[in-house]
């Protein structure tokens, strides 16, 4: 199956700007769905709102596009009903940690099968580029014109410590090793979380100074490298990319149906 | 192991934005803009096939058709 049997080709081109990082996200999550050799009837993707929301309108599987920040409740209620499916969640920095911060925690907490995929602009690019949960520090956008005094979530070590069973971070310039972690993350069984460090040229980029498309992702290329290499001994400041946590932990549907197969015996 | 053979780059000009992230990347130097801020192959015969353009192509608009299926590893480091 090539790629392009995944997508709904009437809605191309999609809406997203000239060189954002949503598409390159679409791009290795297809590869890596037809690596795995999935059929589009076993798979659920549910968005909530945002530029990375409406990537459920572009594939061909069973999709919602749900409110924002409850992705994940949604796909709960899914799940529970049918844990045969595969459901995947892609969501933006502001829409899986703001808005829908407590539903993250939980889902993770919980190790329900399902994989959340953060999609991490720095930016609320669909409503005019207004500082999120991950812009981090000393950042610039709309809502922050004197600079941002936030600080930013570790969507790692955010994830790890709520839980989640698999937890990677990889960038969208790295789009070999993004297809191969969204693969192995839909094939884990648990909650599995994968942080795409990701490009909005239009609003984090012009605000910030980072230039374009091209030049974002030059930039994740030069500060960023895989885990425990020799480079983050000497510079700390690179961020590391690679599968950090994946762990085999009792899975909530598989613990849900030994409860009620109890239940009813008694 | 043979190498693969390029048999032409598919170019859907009407989902290429002109990012111009294909043309930046190859590492053969293949790809240019043309006049209307869209991707074409300007030196076909440079192509190895390592598929890095379809890869990253943020529009899913490049396609490389190649004499076998599955694409050379990339040159560039740092990919995998």
């Amino acid at each position: 199956m090539a790629i392009k049997d995944y997508i709904r080709e009437r809605f191309f081109p999609h809406i997203w700007c000239p060189g954002c990082g949503h598409g390159m996200v679409l791009n290795g999550l297809l590869r890596a769905i037809e690596k795995i050799g999935l059929d589009k009837n076993e798979i659920v993707m549910v968005s909530g709102i945002g530029c990375s929301a409406r990537i459920s309108g572009y594939v061909d599987f069973h999709t919602m596009h749900t409110i924002h920040g409850r992705a994940l409740a949604f796909a709960t209620g899914i799940k529970m009903s049918r844990p045969e499916l595969k459901l995947i969640v892609p969501m933006g920095d502001g829409d899986a940690l703001a808005i829908g911060g407590n539903h993250f925690i939980h889902a993770a907490r919980r190790n329900m099968d399902m994989t959340a995929i953060v999609i991490n602009n720095r930016v609320y690019g669909m409503t005019g580029g207004q500082f999120s949960p991950l812009s981090g520090y000393g950042t610039m956008s709309t809502t922050s014109p004197y600079s941002n005094i936030d600080h930013a979530f570790d969507v790692v070590e955010l994830s790890v410590a709520a839980g989640a069973s698999f937890v990677g971070r990889t960038t969208t310039y790295h789009a070999q090793q993004m297809a191969d972690i969204l693969g192995q993350a839909i094939i884990h069984k648990g909650f599995s979380v994968v942080e795409i460090m990701s490009q909005c040229p239009t609003y984090f980029g012009r605000k910030n100074r980072l230039g374009s498309a091209i030049d974002m992702l030059e930039h994740f290329k030069e500060n960023t490298t895989p885990i425990g290499s020799k480079a983050k001994q000497k510079n700390p400041d690179l961020i590391e990319r690679g599968i950090f946590v994946q762990k085999k932990i009792p899975e909530y549907c598989d613990e849900y149906k030994k409860i009620i197969e109890r239940a009813v015996k008694d | 192991m043979d190498e693969p053979k390029l048999k032409e780059h598919v170019i859907n000009r009407d989902w290429c934005k002109g990012c111009g992230i294909c043309v930046h990347f190859c590492p053969k130097k293949v790809l240019e803009l043309d006049d209307g801020d869209k991707a074409f192959a300007k030196r076909p015969e440079d192509c190895i096939c390592c598929k890095l353009c379809e890869f990253m192509c943020p529009d899913l608009a490049i396609e490389i058709i190649s004499s076998r299926g599955t694409a050379r590893r990339a040159p560039t480091k740092g990919l995998l």
